[in-house]
């Protein structure tokens, strides 16, 4: 729109721009860790020139709480309380990643009801956090009304959750050997009615946000990931699907129930802001139609929990593994090591918002304008608490 | 711009019209999910202080502190949980160990607290005690039925056949695999309220944790810090503890006893004297120790191990007590008994059999030669039945019998046996007049319900088909041709006025009259003391035909010191154990005077 004298910005090269920082002709902004653009407890250090972004530093460190560390003095039971917390919008990843890591090390079956209760609670807060999502994608680009009814309809979901779990943020109920309840009476009929809700938000919200030329004027062409630059800088998820990757671990390498659900991969080919806001409206219908197959296959009576060892005595042999699951920003990975004692020996977590916020966003944020730039993020889907375990 | 996405979005407009999603607190109250893991609540009257919710805790959020009103007593630690809600995560595992089941969640979540502004202690709560507005409500998160992180099913143990058993004296119980070992001590929690129940305070919780860790070695060492009889106690202890095991309350305890036996089966002789090293220093000082039970000898094992040299003078041929003449060898074999006994022979004890103080030695011998004097006699002199006929051939005591088995005697009961009583010394009469062959009747005042006996040991009497005849009061004992006539009669049982056991009382006229060829009477035993000189015996003070003692066993008279049967009220192989220990450390303080 704006056809600007180019002379006076520094040459951007493969995304980095050549400049001298104390020739006073540049600023350096923070936006963050306050900012309520920034999804999250992180900053971006700018360097502006006019209203353009030269040059970009991601900060993390606000949100440090050592989880990883945490673990290694916690039995293996006392972990799943803090694994939630890793990822605050969608914890369960989290809860089923180190469980059934714990399980494979430990050599434990858990029952088939147990399991579908398993896949259910991991769609239930894909579709979560996809709302969490389209509140901070909205809100970035100024569609704060639409944000408002997507964390709504979150809550509706975190309604469900607490009946189900006890809890409405931080479920924790996958623990090792399970899960620790059975359904309450009617769930499936409440479900299935918070799904409808979620549908008519959705079809109110893709009217809004893909039909609305303000928004495609600022996403298409935002932030391009071209298919060259998936490998290259670990994109996963629907960043990379926006890119036409038919990458997702639910098909790639099924776990849970995900083999005997029917589903395609989602993706779009511009690679775009505007693309990804399409893969992921998709999924959120996809995961709407997923919970439905769960419930309607998923065994009605059995057990959910098979008995582990004494809790406080328990001890795993010496082993090591590495599990990955399909979260909203893409695969996410628990590899946890066990040198036969009653503490886990390491567990690192493979947050996918690391390389989403950090390289990549270094990379894509140079050259964009400031304004663009909380769209940006909330196009790349970032939660920082990820990237600092 | 396509003009359709310029209108498009207007569409939505007709939310606007819409009821609003949010809810108007305070108007609009919302109460948490049925299953909400809101704030805890305790029953604090169901709740024994056994502190596996503070231990649990990732968060470290929960201590246990004392609580007015609440005495610890056995199998209560008389303290409650303290939660911080600074810390604490609601993640529930709290509730879900607990053994009890008195720690619940509310789902309550909402908690108000006027206070000066400061920051007071008042998110720490003691639930329960502490009054809060939300003590009355209904529960929120329960621990799911189907879901137990412990277990509450004891592993089982092998014991032989009925068939097999009820003539035979090798020992019934086979004892824990390796395996079943290893499960059984999985299931500890640790709380040790049982350490606190023990009379010998054994480190129960210590030696299950080198079970679990196979290190028997230091298994043994901490059995032996406290019970010098171990390979004993796993076989026939009253196991209190067990009955104050926190798994109880919603399942069965730890079989501990077993447990002790399972070190002791699995570690040789040779093994316990490496893995204890006991090692020390003569002091010259002597000590006498009349009775060679478990209080005597490990009185001595205590004192041999602080340097004192120890001699024991028993009035029977072997060592043991009433280990070995009282408890029938299909319980505790005597090898078994051997062990324990060798060991502590091996640091120097010396045992002078067969002597008999007050008749092959004099009490006044020992006063004038030994520095201190401690005496675990035992109770040998058998309750009279006080009916017609007791004196009569074919009624005998049930030690005299026990004793007569063990010593090879062919005790020549016949073929029909009557034993009163409704103790242990009963069962094993009984079961041991089975063993040869008789057909055996129990006869008992009061109820199945009121025997002192253990439970196990009436079961498996019944099991082997001892019949128990309950609620009969023996009248008389006629003797013709052989056959011994034994009547009693009949009683019912009549509730006391003072709240007291109910007592039997007799039918008039209702008198039952049974053959048989032996009566045993086994109805309680009392202490001999006539081996005391006078004087003695006139400076220590008796209550109910026990010595009192202080604390560390002294009695009245400061060089001599009593322990076992004859002094504490349980009279049980592990509180003679204590008494012992307890004495060795009295003497070695009054010795060196400290």
């Amino acid at each position: 729109m704006f056809d600007l004298d180019r002379k006076k910005y520094p040459k951007i090269d493969d995304g980095k721009a050549n400049f001298e920082l104390y020739s006073h002709k540049y600023l350096k902004l923070w936006h963050g860790p306050q900012h309520p653009g920034v999804t999250g407890n992180m900053a971006l250090e700018l360097t502006v020139s006019g209203d353009e972004i030269i040059d970009l530093k991601t900060h993390v460190g606000y949100l440090h709480r050592g989880f990883e560390k945490l673990m290694e003095r916690r039995r293996f039971i006392q972990c799943f309380p803090i694994v939630c917390r890793i990822c605050v919008p969608e914890p369960d990843t989290n809860e089923y990643l180190f469980s059934a890591a714990i399980e494979e090390l430990a050599g434990i079956e858990i029952p088939e009801k147990a399991i579908w209760i398993r896949t259910l609670n991991l769609e239930m807060t894909r579709l979560a956090s996809y709302l969490m999502w389209v509140g901070g994608q909205a809100g970035a680009l100024g569609l704060g009304a639409v944000g408002q009814w997507a964390i709504a309809h979150r809550d509706y979901v975190l309604d469900l959750f607490e009946e189900m779990t006890g809890a409405r943020v931080y479920h924790m109920y996958m623990v090792p050997g399970g899960v620790r309840g059975d359904f309450p009476q009617g769930f499936v009929h409440r479900l299935e009615a918070v799904l409808q809700k979620c549908e008519k938000l959705i079809k109110d919200a893709k009217i809004v946000m893909l039909n609305n030329s303000v928004l495609q004027d600022r996403l298409v062409g935002l932030g391009i990931i071209t298919p060259e630059m998936i490998d290259k800088f670990g994109i996963v998820g629907p960043n990379a699907r926006g890119s036409g990757a038919k990458r997702d671990v639910r098909k790639d390498n099924p776990y849970l129930k995900y083999n005997e659900l029917d589903f395609e991969i989602v993706t779009e080919t511009d690679g775009d802001g505007f693309a990804r806001l399409k893969v992921r409206f998709r999924e959120m219908s996809q995961s709407i139609s997923l919970i439905r197959q769960i419930v309607s296959k998923m065994p009605k009576t059995g057990k959910f929990h098979v008995k582990t060892p004494n809790p406080l005595h328990w001890k795993i042999p010496v082993g090591e593994t590495y599990l990955k699951a399909e979260s909203t920003r893409g695969e996410y990975g628990f590899y946890v090591a066990t040198d036969g004692s009653g503490f886990p020996r390491k567990v690192t977590v493979r947050g996918p918002s690391y390389t989403h916020a950090v390289s990549l966003l270094e990379y894509l944020g140079v050259g964009v304008n400031i304004a663009d730039i909380a769209g940006l993020m909330g196009s790349l889907h970032t939660y920082p608490p990820e990237i600092e375990r | 711009m396509s003009l359709k996405n310029f209108v498009a979005p207007f569409y939505v407009w007709k939310r606007a019209f819409e009821k609003p999603l949010t809810n108007t607190k305070p108007l609009e109250t919302r109460p948490g999910a049925a299953a909400y893991r809101g704030f805890h609540v305790n029953d604090i009257e169901k709740c024994i202080g056994c502190g596996s919710c503070e231990e649990i805790c990732q968060n470290m959020s929960i201590d246990l502190v004392p609580v007015d009103g609440i005495e610890t007593k056995d199998g209560d630690s008389g303290l409650r949980p303290r939660i911080d809600y600074g810390r604490c995560c609601w993640c529930a595992l709290c509730i879900d160990i607990c053994p009890t089941g008195s720690l619940n969640m509310t789902n309550e979540y909402t908690w108000l607290e006027e206070g000066d502004g400061d920051v007071d202690d008042k998110f720490i709560f003691t639930p329960g005690v502490d009054k809060k507005n939300w003590n009355n409500l209904e529960l929120g998160y329960k621990r799911p039925v189907d879901y137990e992180i412990l277990e509450y099913s004891k592993i089982k143990m092998t014991i032989m056949e009925t068939a097999e058993r009820s003539d035979s004296f090798i020992e019934m119980v086979k004892g824990y695999s390796k395996e079943e070992a290893e499960r059984e001590a999985d299931r500890c929690v640790a709380c040790g309220i049982c350490v606190a129940t023990c009379p010998a305070n054994m480190d129960i919780p210590e030696y299950i944790k080198a079970i679990r860790e196979d290190d028997l070695n230091e298994a043994v060492r901490l059995l032996y810090k406290t019970n010098p009889f171990s390979n004993s106690c796993g076989r026939i202890c009253t196991h209190r503890c067990e009955d104050a095991c926190v798994l109880e309350h919603r399942g069965e305890s730890i079989s501990i006893r077993w447990l002790k036996r399972y070190i002791m089966d699995n570690v040789s002789s040779e093994e316990i004297k490496s893995s204890l090293a006991d090692e020390f220093t003569k002091n010259g000082k002597k000590i006498a120790i009349i009775g060679a039970g478990p209080g005597g000898l490990s009185a001595a094992y205590y004192l041999a191990k602080l340097g004192y040299s120890v001699t024991v003078f028993e009035a029977k041929e072997k060592a043991g007590g009433m280990l070995r003449y009282g408890i029938p060898e299909y319980r505790l074999p005597y090898d078994e008994l051997d062990k324990d006994i060798n060991y502590i022979l091996s640091l120097g004890v010396k045992i002078e059999y067969n002597i008999r103080i007050g008749k092959d030695k004099d009490f006044d011998d020992l006063y004038k030669h030994f520095d201190s004097i401690f005496f675990s006699i035992g109770l040998s002199k058998p309750y009279s039945m006080r009916v017609e006929g007791e004196t009569l051939p074919g009624v005998i005591s049930g030690l005299k019998f026990l004793d007569d088995v063990t010593m090879g005697i062919d005790p020549k009961i016949g073929k029909s046996v009557a034993v009163v009583g409704g103790g242990n010394v009963a069962m094993d009469a009984a079961r041991t007049s089975k063993r040869f062959g008789a057909d055996v009747t129990v006869v008992y005042r009061r109820r199945l319900e009121d025997m002192p006996a253990d439970l196990e040991e009436i079961v498996e009497a019944q099991e082997e088909n001892v019949e128990f005849v309950v609620k009969a009061i023996p009248t008389k004992i006629v003797e013709n041709k052989g056959k011994l006539y034994f009547s009693w009669n009949n009683a019912k049982m009549v509730e006391q006025k003072d709240g007291g056991r109910p007592k039997p009382v007799a039918i008039e006229g209702d008198i039952t009259t049974r053959t048989f060829d032996t009566i045993i009477s086994a109805i309680g035993q009392a202490g001999d003391f006539s081996f005391l000189p006078k004087e003695i015996e006139e400076k220590l003070k008796f209550k109910w035909g026990k010595v009192i003692t202080d604390k560390s066993r002294q009695t009245a008279d400061s060089k001599i010191f009593a322990g076992g049967d004859v002094v504490n009220a349980t009279a049980d192989a592990i509180s003679a154990i204590e008494d012992g220990h307890k004495a060795a450390i009295g003497i070695d303080r009054a010795l060196r005077k400290i």
